[in-house]
């Protein structure tokens, strides 16, 4: 076998290896039943879930509750399947939180509640207004 | 009124431009495939076409730059990104705030580019303007704003607020023009945002060079010669998309809160990629100019780096990423222009490629081990990985577009830790560059044999070990890819430093490599350091005390201060001493204890003398103009050895983006104080205050507010109270009384009034501090004065300090590349254009 063709075999060997590790790290959109059912299952591994806040009849954000010292909190959140769960971050409150309209949270479970990592908002109009 | 007439000139410069790239492109095509015979009449028109390209280039940046600058609101580019406050400077970051701006950039530094090339080069202008002027077409046609029948043709920025929003306002009134636009993003207020954008989209441009150059080579049968011409543009540009990534991570640094310089985010990611192939590419054309060899890896890496920069162009500005990235372009619904035009050229260039390859020469004999060749190879493949590595699972997105577009359901997200998963990798291609890079030089500068290698890296591998091993120990390394990365990186700077010092001996100019690797492995020192140990100096340890819900593994990284009260930090005492505000023509940050509000944000009025440097600004009782869109949060250090500085980091109240929180740094030569605000109470929500509570004071006696030492001082009686007139039967009293806190004394002057045989109460209150002190009542026979109080949190805000150690590193090793680039650049110019001159370009 020539130099070249071993270089060759060893590229494409790194290539499949890059490959099949990010298809195993990527992580997934679920429901909070998928991830609850994943949880269960004995699976730590962090998930995205899309959803929104709670709201109440007026429209104003039900459920936020941050702890004394104001360094983290928690909140309702409702995924695309309507299930409200609890979910805590162990950050303060992020500045226009409430005014979010979609929230994707990345974390796990643990028992019931579900611990934040990260949380990604996207707020209405943030770049492109729509109104005057 | 509405001036539509600019618009429509500006929308006749867009249409214009469209059409003369395209005919730019046909007569530059026919001059490259026609006879000498007529060659000279398809140059002068295709030159005159292009030209008028040109001119209509510079009259659409022209003319939205008016609409800008002279406040047009009736045109949503004006009233979307710009305001009439906004400092002059900053006009021209609204030009280039939205998709269409930017895209103009883009075509600007095209059509420059443009000009330079005709008058530059002899043989090369038919087939490369043709390149040039179909991908100016294609950009332009993303601002095209045509409508046919159901399908939209590009964006156009001269558009009509009244009919980019369906707003009812427009049916009543079809003149209507705001009065002020929305105002440009606050983050972008920033001057790194003036010149980042530039300088990025001028590396966007400057790649189109050696792709042309490869491209028309492949059309013209010129497989070789191409190279020469193309290799300072690839120096270049890669020199200059380097510069406009650093300078956008600088910006992220400086002004973003997410606590480093680079993320991983797709919209980074996006970009990174086709700059590590044209690293790679540098290196293969540089190898076929010694000798002759990895033609074939050139063309391919040339192509792919352009492509690739198309690949990102579609992924930031599409809005496939959406979910995925915190900072790409809205989406305009050009989506599928820019996957044909994306598409176009990739076939395009895979195509000629083909038709091109069997005639493309190739070394048949095996390189040997030895050779620098070989070695070279060995780095751009890595580079190429490296690339490979980011751009799979960057494009996650992409697949689940893919699945869906075919009826499927793809529900995958991109890694939930992107910063440790991507580490993970690019950590060990990084250790592989590092050894390359000092390996391979010299290879480069010598042919050798197996025991002339030994010789030569004998002593750079015995002053790496020395020089490694003290540092490992002096920073208490334990982490063992940690120790790989900082010995290779070591190990490539002795090396590079040992062939820089040969060749300063013989021709400095020589010597662009050895000082651009110096660089690289600088900053890979840097990131090792600034990441891998940055460490946050705010933990806080009495979270879990407060918090039940917080699981036992988990470490609070802020900790909460108070307004006044001192708050250790590790060797550090902390005091927040309120918040702060920039005022037009002082050149210290006034502090809003000291001013009163006005019916106008932007106007206050001073309650004391405002001093800075020594000398009064202010007197009592002027009005000054402050800018209200920054507020900074005063917080002063003190370190356990007395030293003293403050930081002030800041938050942006926006309408748009509600609050925005921006660190302040406090640099050192071998580390950084990184700080922010991570939570402030909510500006809008009103005090909420407690239940009074009601003291019985004589004077001098000492009493708590809100945890405050105060103190009543003295009862005055008042005879002046101004507008409110008092009669010979009134009374009106005034009680002073101190406030201590460990931002000085408060004095708190409430009033007690009996006006008419009625008494009337002027309280007094403190946001800061969190208290209303209201006069009751006036005990005469004792001597004794009734107050009630009522409290509030005093003012407060959650803070983060992050210390960095040697980040410097990676800003001088940034530097050291940019300009190890540029004298390869410089030198590779020289001998294109001795070649030119000789008429063999």
């Amino acid at each position: 076998m020539k130099k070249s063709h071993i270089l060759a075999l060893i590229v494409v060997a790194l290539g499949v290896v890059i490959v099949i590790s990010t298809a195993g790290d990527a992580s997934s959109y679920v429901s909070f039943n998928e991830a609850y059912e994943l949880a269960q299952g004995g699976s730590n591994k962090k998930i995205h879930v899309v959803g929104g806040l709670k709201k109440g009849d007026g429209g104003q954000v039900e459920g936020v509750e941050t702890s004394a010292d104001k360094l983290s909190f928690s909140f309702i959140m409702v995924d695309e399947h309507n299930r409200e769960q609890k979910v805590f971050y162990p950050e303060p409150v992020p500045a226009d939180f409430v005014r979010s309209e979609q929230v994707v949270v990345v974390g796990s479970y643990r028992n019931d509640l579900f611990i934040a990592d990260k949380i990604l908002m996207k707020c209405p109009s943030k770049y492109q207004e729509e109104e005057l | 009124m509405i001036d539509t007439l600019i618009g429509e000139i500006g929308h006749l410069f867009v249409i214009v431009s469209f059409v003369s790239a395209l005919l730019a492109a046909f007569s530059y095509y026919k001059l490259t495939v026609s006879s000498e015979f007529e060659k000279s009449k398809w140059k002068v028109f295709a030159r005159s076409t292009f030209y008028f390209h040109i001119f209509s280039i510079m009259g659409i940046v022209v003319t939205l730059f008016l609409i800008i600058y002279q406040n047009k609101f009736e045109y949503h580019y004006a009233w979307s990104h710009s305001s009439r406050l906004l400092p002059a400077y900053y006009i021209v970051s609204s030009f280039w705030e939205g998709q269409e701006g930017s895209f103009l950039l883009w075509m600007f530094w095209h059509a420059v580019l443009g000009i330079f090339l005709i008058n530059t080069n002899k043989r090369w202008e038919g087939p490369m303007m043709t390149i040039f002027a179909l991908i100016q077409a294609f950009l332009v046609s993303m601002i095209l704003g045509v409508i046919i029948g159901d399908l939209k043709i590009g964006s156009t920025p001269f558009i009509l607020l009244r009919d980019a929003l369906a707003d009812p306002i427009f049916q009543i009134d079809p003149n209507f023009v705001p009065t002020d636009g929305t105002g440009l993003n606050p983050l972008l207020q920033n001057y790194w945002m003036v010149i980042h954008p530039p300088t990025l989209f001028l590396g966007f441009a400057l790649t189109l060079v050696p792709f042309s150059y490869c491209i028309s080579g492949l059309w013209t049968g010129q497989y070789k010669e191409w190279v020469r011409p193309a290799l300072p543009w690839m120096l270049g540009a890669t020199l200059v998309l380097g510069l406009g990534i650093i300078m956008g991570a600088i910006w992220a640094y400086e002004t973003l809160n997410f606590e480093g310089y680079w993320n991983w985010d797709p919209v980074e990611n996006a970009i990174y990629i086709p700059w590590l192939i044209m690293v790679a590419s540098i290196h293969t054309m540089i190898t076929y100019r010694k000798s002759n060899t990895a033609l074939k890896a050139s063309i391919v890496l040339v192509i792919s780096s352009f492509i690739l920069l198309l690949y990102s162009t579609f992924l930031v500005r599409s809005g496939i990423l959406g979910n995925a990235s915190v900072h790409s372009f809205t989406d305009l619904g050009l989506s599928g222009q820019l996957l044909v035009y994306l598409l176009f050229f990739t076939f395009l260039a895979i195509l000629l490629s083909i038709k091109a390859w069997k005639h493309i020469p190739t070394t048949k004999e095996e390189i040997s081990s030895y050779s620098r060749e070989f070695w070279i190879f060995i780095g751009a493949t890595t580079l190429a990985l490296m690339a490979f590595q980011v751009l799979i699972p960057t494009s996650i997105p992409v697949y689940n577009a893919i699945v869906e577009l075919f009826g499927g359901i793809s529900n995958m997200a991109p890694p939930a830790d992107q910063i440790g998963f991507y580490t993970k990798f690019q950590l060990w291609f990084s250790i592989a560059i590092a050894l390359l890079s000092g390996t391979g030089q010299f290879f480069w500068w010598k042919k050798m044999k197996g025991s002339d290698l030994w010789k030569a890296i004998s002593t750079p591998i015995i002053i790496t070990l020395i020089l490694a091993s003290s540092v490992i120990i002096l920073a208490k390394i334990t982490n063992l890819t940690y120790i790989l990365l900082l010995t290779a990186s070591i190990y490539s700077i002795v090396a590079n430093s040992k062939i820089l010092i040969g060749l300063a001996k013989q021709n400095v100019k020589l010597a662009g490599g050895s000082v651009a690797h110096i660089g690289i492995a600088l900053m890979l020192i840097g990131i090792l350091f600034s990441s891998g140990y940055s460490d946050v100096l705010s933990i806080n340890n009495t979270g879990r005390l407060i918090n039940r819900e917080l699981p036992d593994d988990m470490n609070l990284n802020n900790i909460p201060l108070f307004y006044g009260k001192k708050t250790q930090m590790g060797d550090y005492t902390l005091n927040y001493n309120g918040k702060l505000m920039d005022a037009k023509g002082i050149p210290e940050l006034v502090n809003i204890r000291d001013l009163a509000d006005t019916m106008e944000p932007q106007f206050k009025v001073a309650k004391v003398n405002i001093e800075a440097r020594g000398k009064v600004y202010a007197q009592e009782g002027d009005t000054i103009q402050v800018f209200p869109e920054n507020t900074y949060y005063k917080v002063e250090f003190t370190h356990q050895n007395g030293k003293q500085f403050s930081l002030y980091p800041r938050a942006q109240v926006n309408p748009n983006m509600g609050l925005i929180s921006s660190p302040d740094i406090k640099k050192y030569i071998g580390r950084d104080l990184y700080a922010h605000a991570t939570s402030i109470p909510n500006p809008d929500a009103e005090l909420e205050w407690g239940e009074a509570t009601t003291y019985n004071l004589a004077i001098g006696e000492q009493f708590f507010l809100n945890d405050y030492v105060a103190n009543l001082i003295s009862v005055e009686r008042v005879t002046d109270l101004g507008s409110v007139g008092l009669g010979l039967d009134d009374v009106a009293v005034r009680a002073s009384v101190e406030v201590q806190t460990d931002n000085g004394i408060f004095m708190l002057k409430p009033l007690f009034i009996i006006k008419d045989q009625l008494v009337g109460r002027v309280p007094d209150e403190s946001p800061e501090i969190g208290v209303k002190l209201v006069f009751n009542n006036v005990i005469p026979d004792q001597n004794i004065f009734e107050f009630s109080a009522q409290t509030t949190q005093q003012d407060w805000m959650v803070f983060k300090v992050i210390e960095k150690p040697y980040i410097n590193l990676l800003w001088i090793g940034t530097i050291l590349m940019l300009i190890g680039l540029g004298m390869a650049m410089f030198r590779r110019y020289r001998e294109f254009k001795l070649m030119r001159d000789k008429g063999q370009d």
